[in-house]
């Protein structure tokens, strides 16, 4: 058994190297010529999409709590990196790679602390009531952010006026580093007894407790990691888009994020995986290739939606996940039935 | 030894449970009988921990267990069986049982396995599928793996609410046996039943409550005959 769990880390550590040096060759060889720009930016999009979608999945999936607040933790992770690097390019001369490693370090650790100061009165909650307190507390993070401001960094009076001229440093090398590392933690997370523990308090909180599982330790500390990786999103967006608005990060990019997860299924890290880049580059992709339907694309996700309900209501991955190898050893049986056949 | 004093309860304005005292001895089966409502399981969540008390002790070997967390009563060797087995179905036999030896962290992974081997012997179904998910399991067989996950933790005593739910009479023995089995093996029980009939056969004493009140204590087998249980919770 180990045995083959180690194969399959193998398989996936190549796919995933094999990933990297496809995309470099799409974007660093020019092969994609006057449309590289383009589809980099749906390429650094679906990836912080993934990671957000994944964070979010820990809650949905593993933890079985709703939060439609994820845009909110997003945008604290957007903005306080947003700040600190602004304030430190005005001081001094960094590379790239150093101010982006500071962004997402400063963006995930902001949004965990405030995923913390939420999380321990909220979670005594769950269920319908979390999700309105979730709501909440996006709404009050994008209401503040539209009326505060720090015009010595920014320029303008409060951030709802948009806060531009961030470092761009969100380079697609990076961001796809970040990604797996991203990936590769919540994975081990769920696969440690810790996940366990949250997984077990999903399925039965009475027994979990007879158990000695401590619920609230355990859901506070999976609500602040997810926020973290929330918030390392948000300042991968910032430091890509170079200007943040607050209307950016209302209700429905959280709900945008909620539907991806149930859509890849929910409990399925590989889902969200898959789902997240498709989802994100979708709207603009059809408003790219019809521009006079670029007005409806949020009707295409709601079709879309709708129909993965009523045929796979688990959604895509249905709460397992997919592994490479297993595949592979599945493609390699068939072809060995064949010859014995 | 198990002793809850003058304990009160209440959901809200509701007074769940009045004055409620029993002990439990070492090595004894204690039985909690009672209709639907009497206050069976609330008396069982506030030892444990789940619910709070609002007046009275719990202590158990001299420790207050009121004041501890509900995480936290395991490690006195208290464990609980909840109502309506509640086992991590999607989880395998296995893990489930890994889950009942949480408290011991992840160092102590020989006494864990050794626990394991233990419950294994006490149950040998339970090792020829400890692969299988724990949600394909019978009703006997769910039972039988929440008591195997009490078991896990090395408990002294095990508290055990309503074994018998929902199943059909031959696995209620099944369960009944397990409990004697168990008990031989001088871990203390107290029982919380509706089936007052087959508490009262396997247990030593026996208490009934009813509308959270202790109407009535003293050996099990004295309260089989007891006219008034008759009348009341055994149909004759």
């Amino acid at each position: 058994m180990p045995k083959k769990i180690k194969k399959s880390y193998i398989v996936s550590f190549i796919a995933v190297v094999l990933g990297f040096l496809l995309l470099c060759l799409l974007f660093d060889t020019g092969l994609l010529g006057k449309k590289s720009a383009y589809f980099n930016g749906l390429l650094v999009v679906g990836m912080f999409y993934t990671i957000i979608v994944c964070s979010l999945n820990l809650l949905t999936g593993y933890m079985g709590e709703f939060s439609l607040g994820h845009a909110g933790f997003m945008s604290i992770g957007a903005y306080a990196s947003a700040i600190v690097t602004t304030l430190i390019a005005n001081q001094a001369e960094l590379p790239g790679v150093v101010l982006y490693i500071i962004a997402i370090l400063v963006g995930g650790i902001a949004a965990g602390i405030i995923g913390v100061l939420v999380g321990i009165p909220a979670l005594r909650l769950s269920g319908d009531y979390l999700c309105i307190v979730t709501v909440a507390v996006a709404e009050i993070v994008r209401v503040v952010l539209s009326n505060f401001g720090i015009p010595a960094v920014t320029g303008t009076a409060t951030f709802g006026k948009s806060f531009a001229g961030i470092q761009k440093v969100s380079d697609y090398h990076y961001v796809y580093i970040t990604m797996v590392l991203c990936i590769v933690v919540m994975y081990c997370y769920i696969r440690s007894r810790y996940g366990r523990a949250l997984i077990s308090i999903r399925e039965d909180r009475i027994a979990a407790t007879a158990s000695g599982i401590n619920v609230t330790r355990t859901k506070v500390l999976t609500f602040t990691i997810s926020a973290f990786f929330a918030g390392v999103a948000g300042a991968i967006y910032a430091h890509y888009i170079t200007t943040l608005v607050p209307t950016y990060f209302n209700f429905s990019k959280s709900s945008e994020f909620l539907a991806i997860v149930i859509l890849g299924g929910s409990g399925s890290l590989t889902g969200s995986i898959v789902a997240a880049p498709i989802l994100s580059a979708l709207p603009q992709l059809i408003s790219y290739v019809v521009p006079s339907f670029a007005s409806y694309r949020m009707l295409i996700y709601a079709v879309i939606l709708v129909v993965v309900m009523i045929f796979k209501p688990t959604g895509l991955f249905g709460g397992k996940e997919f592994s490479l190898y297993g595949l592979l050893e599945k493609i390699s049986g068939r072809k060995k039935d064949k010859k014995e056949g | 030894m198990l002793k809850v004093e003058n304990l009160n309860v209440h959901y809200g304005v509701i007074h769940a449970l009045e004055d409620v005292s029993l002990t439990v001895n070492d090595g004894e089966i204690v039985t909690l009988i009672g209709a639907n409502g009497a206050g069976k399981t609330t008396t069982l969540h506030t030892i444990t921990g789940l619910k709070k008390a609002t007046s009275g002790t719990v202590t158990f070997d001299g420790v207050d267990l009121l004041k501890e967390e509900a995480s936290k009563i395991i490690t006195h060797g208290v464990a609980h069986v909840p109502e309506g087995r509640h086992i991590f179905i999607d989880m395998t036999v296995r893990e489930n049982l890994e889950m009942g030896a949480y408290m011991y962290g992840r160092k102590q992974k020989a006494l864990i396995e050794e626990r394991m081997e233990d419950v294994f012997q006490k149950f040998p179904r339970l090792k020829e599928r400890q692969n299988q998910l724990a949600g394909t399991f019978s009703g006997g067989e769910q039972q039988m793996l929440a008591v195997g996950r009490a078991l896990m933790a090395n408990p002294k005593i095990i508290l055990m609410d309503e074994p018998s739910m929902g199943l059909s009479p031959l696995l209620v023995q099944e369960v009944f046996d397990i409990i004697k089995e168990v008990n031989a093996q001088g871990i203390t029980i107290l029982l919380v039943e509706q089936n007052a009939k087959m508490a009262l056969k396997v247990a030593d004493r026996a208490y009934v409550l009813e509308t959270g009140k202790i109407k009535l204590s003293g050996d099990a087998k004295e309260l089989l005959r007891n006219d008034e249980v008759k009348k009341a919770y055994l149909g004759a």
